[in-house]
């Protein structure tokens, strides 16, 4: 569809016109500018929903929200245009059926080894040998090796040595979904663990003695401690609401030697109205402060964030200063669970701190343990009411931790902000489906690729430049602080706003260090060799007496240049009187982004979403002027547009 | 840029010919500039009962009039007082705390400051028209907006040196009457009546300028948060007294006189000794000669922890995190 406009959200006056297109895979928004043709691209899988507005004098409004929080307003000058892209853009959103989705025609040229390989980056037997498994008090368990026992389980699960196949057996028939207890983590300096399943069938009175045989064989794997904490994720009222339905929780007069907690989590409905409700206040158009902190509040969305933080915290307590071990649970054990046990394991050990680690936990929580990836993030078009934000709350959670603790991970923001944009993408298999078993059933391993692989290969990219591993934050538990804390949760505008240019620092410290780091060792390893030369000249000159004067080659002077003159920032509306200056040339706007495009040769293939978004995350542009011993440095766009403002060329 | 306190228009509307030449002379013929009133339109109005006011658009034909209010005074102070308890406050819980925070309003001050400096700059920068700042008195709101301003606009006053000039230039030499803003600060019960945290305003907006410009300030935090304890309590004589005047000549006749720079040390010396000025700097620091613009939006302005949890919260790992920077740039 040709001229329809692509509105910016700050600012209505600032319109881009150009081309729609759609394709089996994406909507794409190309702009008439002839010399930069920026391009726009939405992934159809990205798409949350898409709203028809009134018609005006100029056109007919068509408004795409995306599941990665970019918000898309166009209008588009045809009625009848507008309506077809509206009614082809709801089909396109709503696959059917999984062939549908783009992780089965995505392509990145990589042959069937390499796809193989990739889906083996991540290995979870490794990962219990990592933990010390087997051992003396745990071991593999293949109970479940057809699925038999627990559908939403993997095959593989671990076991207190003591849980006999008929103890698990027994146990998953009193589990709501057949979710028995068993190990997420296992720390090895004091045998305590954090394991992990749904509420049990009790209702007011039913008892199960494999399920009480089942948590006494826990305490048991623990001679550390006699006692478990089971720690109930919901709010007290909602888990006796439950009893009446033939469910429940632990009483603790059945289960010998247990201590009962409730951590008040909400349920994924409240979840979903409290990130609809902040949505809505960042959508707000210049919102006053006080509008801004209430419709936060209102949302609720810093107080769910913190409760899980909390659980989490209260669990690695447990586990790393009582020695007590902790058996989780919620309802059906693969929401509130997954994120409690996670932010948990992640605050326990630093081995989940590092790139890989992260990999791992995520398929460990999340992937093995039967979270349900498509009903909640709508890889399928299903009911409106499994959808939820639980992983992006996990996510969030690790980003806070970031913010508390700069130096603790190996991995930055941006690492998590494209995990979670490929979780919802639908471009790799890994979070397809609802269990390990339809992934298997489906083949996804032989069909489809692996993001880890993927992250893996480009990981440069998301490395944070403070970590180190002899900080002390990097080693060991992680204690963020308890109380007074409310203030250390801040609103993460790089995620929810991620889209939004002008709200974020324009210059990166983490791009900007991490090319300082490279650069220091390139001219280490520059020196080392110099270094050598020296050695070997002095060596053949031994006539020479005179002192020679070392002379490094600094013709290419550390010019880092951060203040890169194409990410020169233009003023925002300070005005709300619009009528107290006539508007300024539209140039000076966006200049930044058409050189992002340009470079990205890479990112292109491979984020063919991500790429040609205009968004400020990517510092590649930067780094490429930045580094002298790169190629030339890349002239500033603008160089000519304005004189105002000073071009700085980077030596 | 020109700042001023308010014309004494009065209920009469004087003129005053020569106020009317003086502002002429900025101008060129067909010249136009801005009047940044920091009153809202209707206080600039009142004002001319007790003898205020503001410049008629008749006798000052060239130069247009923008009211921004700017909160001075006691409510400013009250919203400090509010910060600093709440910030204290252990019992709040998370689905009070951002109302609360927001009751006491200081980011809303921090926003519409930072909103009134950015308009200023965009007047010079933009539009290439002359500015005039006042408020009522000229002491206070109006040397937040001139100074901060120009951090915005020119980079020198981004540089350690740069800042230090800026901080004698629009605050102290202007008469910023500090012995009377500065007094007893947050936790006090004595409600001065001319207390009011201006100064901490303006670093506050320096701060956020900082965190969405981490590159293009010389200095860092730590600055900052010297400069806040100096202004209220200071082994040095650079923040004392009222203005210039006080400094040399004292009060009245009678008083005793303070002779500032004969009887007492400068910070600005001590700060710039080579071996504390490197406690100021910001590792990160480019020269950046372009004016930086920020961004005035709700989600960009921070509550600055680094002051109001200074004491309740560790920075160990924040400082940490300094450190490595530190040593990743230096290594360099």
């Amino acid at each position: 569809v040709e001229n329809v406009r692509l509105l910016d959200r700050l600012s209505s006056r600032k319109a881009a016109l150009g081309t729609l297109y759609l394709t089996a895979t994406h909507v794409i928004f190309v702009e008439n500018v002839s010399e930069t043709r920026k391009e726009t691209w939405v992934l159809h899988s990205q798409i949350s929903s898409i709203e028809k507005q009134a018609t005006t004098a100029t056109g007919c409004p068509l408004l795409i929200r995306c599941k990665n929080f970019q918000v898309i307003q166009l209008v588009i000058p045809q009625e009848r245009d507008c309506h077809d892209v509206y009614i082809s853009l709801i089909r396109l959103a709503r696959p059917v059926k999984y062939e549908e989705l783009y992780c089965f025609s995505f392509n990145p040229k990589l042959d069937k080894e390499e796809r193989e390989q990739g889906w083996k980056l991540v290995d979870l037997n490794e990962e219990y040998n990592r933990m010390g498994i087997p051992n003396n008090y745990w071991q593999i368990s293949d109970v479940n090796r057809d699925y038999g026992v627990c559908d939403s389980y993997p095959t593989e699960v671990y076991v207190p040595k003591s849980a006999t196949a008929h103890i698990i057996v027994g146990s998953s028939k009193f589990r709501s979904r057949r979710r028995f207890p068993a190990l997420s983590y296992y720390c090895k300096d004091n045998n305590a663990s954090i394991c992990r399943s749904s509420q049990p069938l009790s209702g007011f009175s039913a008892r199960c003695l494999e399920d009480e045989q089942m948590l006494q064989a826990i305490r048991k794997a623990n001679p550390g401690s006699d006692f478990i904490y089971v720690v109930d994720t919901r709010p007290k009222l909602n888990a006796m609401a439950n009893r009446a339905a033939g469910k429940g929780y632990e009483n603790e007069d059945n289960y010998s030697n247990i201590k009962f907690q409730f951590i008040g989590i909400e349920n994924i409905h409240v979840m979903r109205n409290s990130l609809q409700k902040m949505l809505e206040v960042c959508e707000l158009k210049s919102p006053s402060m006080s509008d801004f902190l209430w419709g936060l509040e209102n949302s609720g969305w810093l107080k769910h964030i913190k409760a899980i933080m909390d659980a989490g915290i209260f669990i690695a307590k447990a586990v790393a200063e009582e020695g007590v071990s902790v058996l989780v649970h919620c309802s059906d054990g693969w929401d509130r669970t997954a994120q409690v046990c996670s932010v948990a394991s992640l605050l326990l050990d630093p081995y989940y701190r590092t790139m890989k680690g992260f990999m791992v936990l995520i398929e460990k929580d999340w992937v093995s343990f039967g979270h349900k990836f498509n009903h909640r993030y709508g890889n399928l078009d299903g009911d409106p009411k499994e959808i939820s934000p639980v992983i992006d709350q996990f996510i969030e959670c690790v980003w806070q931790l970031m913010e508390q603790f700069p130096c603790a991970f190996e991995f930055n923001e941006r690492f998590l902000i494209h995990i979670q944009h490929h979780i919802y993408s639908c471009q790799f298999g890994n979070f397809l489906c609802n269990s390990q078993k339809e992934r298997r059933e489906l083949k996804i391993q032989e069909r489809t690729y692996s993001l880890w692989a993927h992250l893996w290969k480009n990981r440069a990219d998301y490395l944070n430049p403070l970590y180190r591993s002899d900080q002390s934050q990097t080693q060991g538990t992680l204690r963020p602080q308890m109380a007074p804390c409310n203030f250390l949760y801040k609103f993460w505008s790089g995620m929810y706003n991620r889209f939004e240019k002008g709200l974020h620092p324009r210059q990166s410290i983490t791009d900007y260090l991490m090319a300082v780091k490279e650069e220091t060792q390139q001219l280490e390893e520059e020196l080392e060799a110099l270094g050598e030369r020296l050695a070997n000249l002095q060596k053949s000159q031994l006539n020479d007496n005179k002192v020679k004067r070392k002379q490094q080659d600094r013709s290419k002077q550390l010019g880092l240049s951060t203040s890169d003159n194409s990410l020169a920032n233009t003023p925002q509306e300070y005005s709300n009187d619009l009528k107290s200056f006539p508007s300024r040339s539209p140039s000076q706007g966006d200049e930044d982004d058409s050189a992002l495009i340009l470079t990205q040769d890479n990112l292109k293939s491979s984020d063919p979403d991500l790429s040609a978004n205009s968004d400020q995350e990517s510092g590649v542009e930067d780094l490429s002027c930045r580094s002298p011993s790169g190629g030339g440095c890349l002239p500033s766009e603008d160089s000519g547009k304005d004189s105002d403002e000073a071009v700085f060329l980077a030596v | 840029m020109l700042r001023s306190s308010q014309p004494l228009t009065g209920p009469n509307r004087k003129r005053c010919r020569e106020d009317e030449m003086l502002l002429g002379t900025v101008l060129d013929e067909g010249e136009r500039g801005f009047i940044i009133d920091t009153r809202s339109a209707q206080a600039a109005k009142q004002a001319r009962m007790t003898g205020g006011g503001t410049e008629p658009k008749s006798s000052y034909p060239q130069w247009r009039r923008l009211h921004r209010p700017l909160e001075r005074g006691r409510p400013l102070q009250e919203s400090f007082i509010k910060l600093v308890e709440a910030c204290n406050d252990t019992s709040i819980n998370m689905d009070r705390w951002l109302s609360r925070l927001e009751s006491c309003r200081w980011l809303s001050h921090v926003k519409a400051a930072l909103s009134t400096a950015c308009l200023a700059a965009q007047c010079m920068d933009r539009e290439e028209a002359s500015v005039l700042v006042h408020g009522a008195e000229g002491t206070d709101t109006t040397l937040l907006v001139t100074a901060l301003a120009q951090v915005i606009l020119d980079p020198s006053c981004r540089t350690l040196v740069g800042f230090q000039g800026l901080l004698e230039r629009e605050w102290i030499q202007a008469g910023h009457p500090f012995h009377l803003r500065c007094a007893r600060s947050a936790y006090s019960h004595a409600r001065l009546k001319q207390e009011a945290p201006l100064f901490l305003l303006f670093l506050d907006c320096v701060w956020q300028l900082s965190r969405q410009f981490p590159f293009s300030l010389e200095f860092g935090e730590r600055l900052l948060l010297t400069l806040f304890d100096n202004a209220y309590a200071s082994a040095y004589g650079t923040f004392l007294c009222n203005n210039e005047k006080e400094r040399r000549v004292g009060r009245e006749v009678g008083t005793p006189q303070c002779h500032v720079k004969e009887s007492t040390h400068s910070l600005w010396a001590w700060l710039n000794q080579p071996g504390e000025r490197k406690k100021y700097l910001n590792p990160l620091y480019s020269p950046n000669a372009l004016v930086i613009w920020p961004s005035v939006e709700p989600q960009s302005i921070q509550l600055w922890q680094g002051l109001f949890f200074r004491w309740i919260r560790s920075s160990q790992y924040l400082d940490e995190a300094w450190a490595e920077i530190q040593r990743l740039v230096q290594g360099n």
